[in-house]
């Protein structure tokens, strides 16, 4: 066909969509920028620090010096000096988990309801009552084991990717639409001859392409300052990304087809985002929920997504063991993609 | 005939374009222009009533139709950050057969713009991309809807010799506009609407001969001073006397003797002119004659 210097319209219409994209900067910046600085904000905040000292406090008055002597002897703490009137700020602002009142016997102050404040006061107690003669029953034999992909970013990445296909494929499906449709060339284009499904898959095609960098651009940065490896199959990993990519376009697809205004779409991609980021796991995991919603949860396309990349990732799963997550997926791009369909408002 | 609600957009209008002519469809803004031309677009869909286009009909021949088409809507813009010729490209794309995209930048004089992204060009140089856009299929039928609102006269002349090529080719061309002399210029024939309704169909010289008056006076009076209407109406060659906010309109076939009879008239009634003017009738007085109205209301 002869198509005068153009190529086929599918190939066109994702190119300019591409295009279109690359040359906004912010959109270039949420996409590729923003998940780079998350993901190191969150690895530098949460590193890991092997065997570190625990932190106690020591309020300044008569008997402080025997006990901080007491302490540093035991080894393995840093001591810290609290004036009396602050004991109780120093343990809600982290200064000091616990603070040692001396006496006789000593006063420990500290929260119950933080492990790292608990377990300090277990080390000082232990230094403390060894301190004062008592003797342990036995010595145990201490073997540490390190665990491959247990630290917290390498819980932490896949959900960040998770996370980055939903919100690139949502907004960058719907924004897009929307705008064409606010500026009328929607109704323009369907003045001409071009199939409205090109016009549509177009949409989810381009996404795809930025799909690669982004993956390349998370795992890649992941990898080479935290470390983070991915102990399943690259493939399988790939074969997620993309499914999840088409499912939150086809998402995206729905949430735009009707919206008239970008207040409109963007109100939408909130109340379909946001509910996703607390419970679908990408910060903390979503067993934290009570059971009661478990089922619901379960169901979200941004858990599903997210558990089955960490099952790959961190757990070296092979695709075998995610047929449910899968098939969620699945559901969830191939409803909203022909109800979008049904649904699109042309003009 | 197009309703929306309880407004009739477009009511009974019974209209023939015929096959290599330009006809401009001309009226008032909300006169339904856009609605008339949005439907034989296949845009929007008629309440009642037949619709031919190219001898086809949009409910079972779309498929056909759609290729031969040029379209230019009033209110598109174009991707900004794509350049003049990627937006050809992706236009030409949809269209089987048609100029290569080299051809569509030299027929719309956009050459030295093609790698220039739309954001930068001018409105008159988005118009003609928005042109050249139409004629990426080599359309049989070009439909442009007030394709020189908003341009400055060069931009607009610009723009009318592209449509002139157009049809030299052997294209028939339906334009809206609201601007006489672009009608004048442009078109073989002119249907003027009103309030939904074709009021009056003609080539520009019939309709102005219609009239019956080749050329009209204007006048205003200074303050204070008055003149009754039939005074006027019985002066010599006045075929038609209308008053409006400021000013008097004599519409006149023999401008030589009215003038002369409206000076005499005025100082014999002792009422000075603060304005007077006289042109050749166009189709704005034809407008106005047939409603009363001014087609701008400016």
């Amino acid at each position: 066909m002869n198509r005068g210097g153009a190529r086929h319209p599918l190939i066109e219409l994702t190119l300019s969509r591409f295009r279109e994209f690359l040359r906004e900067p912010e959109a270039v910046f949420w996409v590729f920028a923003f998940p780079v600085i998350m993901t190191c904000a969150l690895g530098i905040a949460f590193r890991s620090r092997g065997a570190e000292p625990v932190i106690a406090g020591v309020v300044a008055q008569a008997g402080a010096d025997e006990i901080t002597a007491a302490l540093e002897q035991a080894g393995g703490f840093t001591v810290r000096r609290i004036p009396p009137d602050e004991v109780e700020r120093a343990v809600r602002d982290g200064r000091a988990p616990v603070v040692v009142v001396p006496g006789s016997p000593p006063t420990y102050r500290f929260d119950q309801a933080r492990a790292e404040s608990q377990v300090a006061r277990l080390a000082v107690d232990a230094a403390l009552q060894r301190a004062a003669g008592r003797a342990d029953a036995f010595a145990p034999v201490e073997a540490p084991v390190q665990n491959v992909g247990s630290r917290y970013i390498d819980w932490l990445v896949p959900g960040l990717l998770g996370m980055n296909i939903m919100s690139t494929g949502l907004w960058g499906v719907g924004f897009s639409i929307v705008q064409s449709r606010t500026k009328k060339l929607l109704k323009r284009l369907v003045a001409t001859p071009m199939s409205k499904a090109h016009y549509l898959m177009s949409h989810v095609f381009s996404r795809l392409l930025f799909l690669a960098l982004e993956v390349l651009v998370i795992v890649g940065f992941a990898r080479l300052f935290f470390d983070v490896r991915v102990h399943g199959s690259v493939a399988a990993l790939a074969g997620l990304a993309l499914l999840g990519a088409l499912c939150f376009g086809g998402l995206g697809l729905l949430l735009a087809s009707r919206a008239r205004t970008i207040e409109a779409v963007s109100g939408l991609m909130n109340l379909v985002m946001l509910p996703m980021w607390v419970l679908s796991g990408v910060f903390f995991a979503a067993t934290n929920f009570p059971d009661a919603m478990q089922p619901f949860i379960r169901v979200l396309p941004l858990t599903a997504l997210n558990d089955a990349m960490r099952a790959i990732v961190n757990e070296g799963q092979g695709i075998s063991t995610v047929r449910p997550e899968i098939a969620i997926l699945a559901t969830w791009g191939l409803v909203s993609f022909v109800l979008s369909l049904k649904l699109f408002r042309w003009q | 005939m197009k309703r929306y609600g309880s407004v009739t957009a477009v009511d009974g209008l019974d209209l023939k374009v015929r096959r290599g002519e330009c006809f401009g469809l001309l009226g008032p803004n909300g006169a339904g222009k856009t609605t008339t031309i949005e439907i034989l677009e296949g845009l929007l869909h008629a309440d009642e009533g037949d619709v031919q286009v190219l001898g086809l009909r949009w409910g079972t021949d779309a498929a056909a139709l759609r290729p031969r088409l040029g379209i230019q809507l009033q209110e598109t813009q174009l991707a900004d950050k794509l350049t003049v010729a990627e937006t050809l490209r992706l236009f030409r794309s949809f269209y089987p057969s048609g100029p290569t995209v080299g051809e569509l930048l030299d027929i719309v004089e956009l050459a030295p713009k093609r790698d220039a992204w739309v954001s930068k060009l001018s409105g008159g140089q988005k118009q003609r991309l928005s042109v050249a856009c139409a004629l990426a299929g080599r359309p049989d039928l070009l439909f442009l809807d007030e394709p020189t609102t908003g341009l400055d006269p060069q931009s607009r002349r610009q723009l009318w010799e592209v449509l002139e090529r157009f049809r030299e080719a052997g294209g028939t061309i339906l334009i809206t506009t609201h601007y006489m002399d672009e009608a004048h210029e442009l078109c073989d024939r002119v249907g003027i609407m009103d309030q939904g309704k074709l009021i009056a169909l003609g080539t520009p010289r019939e309709l102005v001969a219609s009239l019956g008056a080749e050329h009209v006076v204007e006048f205003a009076l200074e303050a204070g001073a008055d003149i009754e209407i039939p005074l006027l109406a019985a002066l010599p060659g006045v075929r038609d006397v209308r008053r409006d906010a400021a000013h008097l309109h004599l519409s006149t076939s023999e401008l030589h003797l009215t003038v002369p009879a409206l000076l005499d008239l005025l100082s014999r009634q002792q009422a000075t002119l603060s304005q007077l003017g006289t042109h050749s009738a166009t189709l704005e007085d034809v407008f106005v004659t047939l409603t009363g109205r001014q087609l701008r209301d400016e």
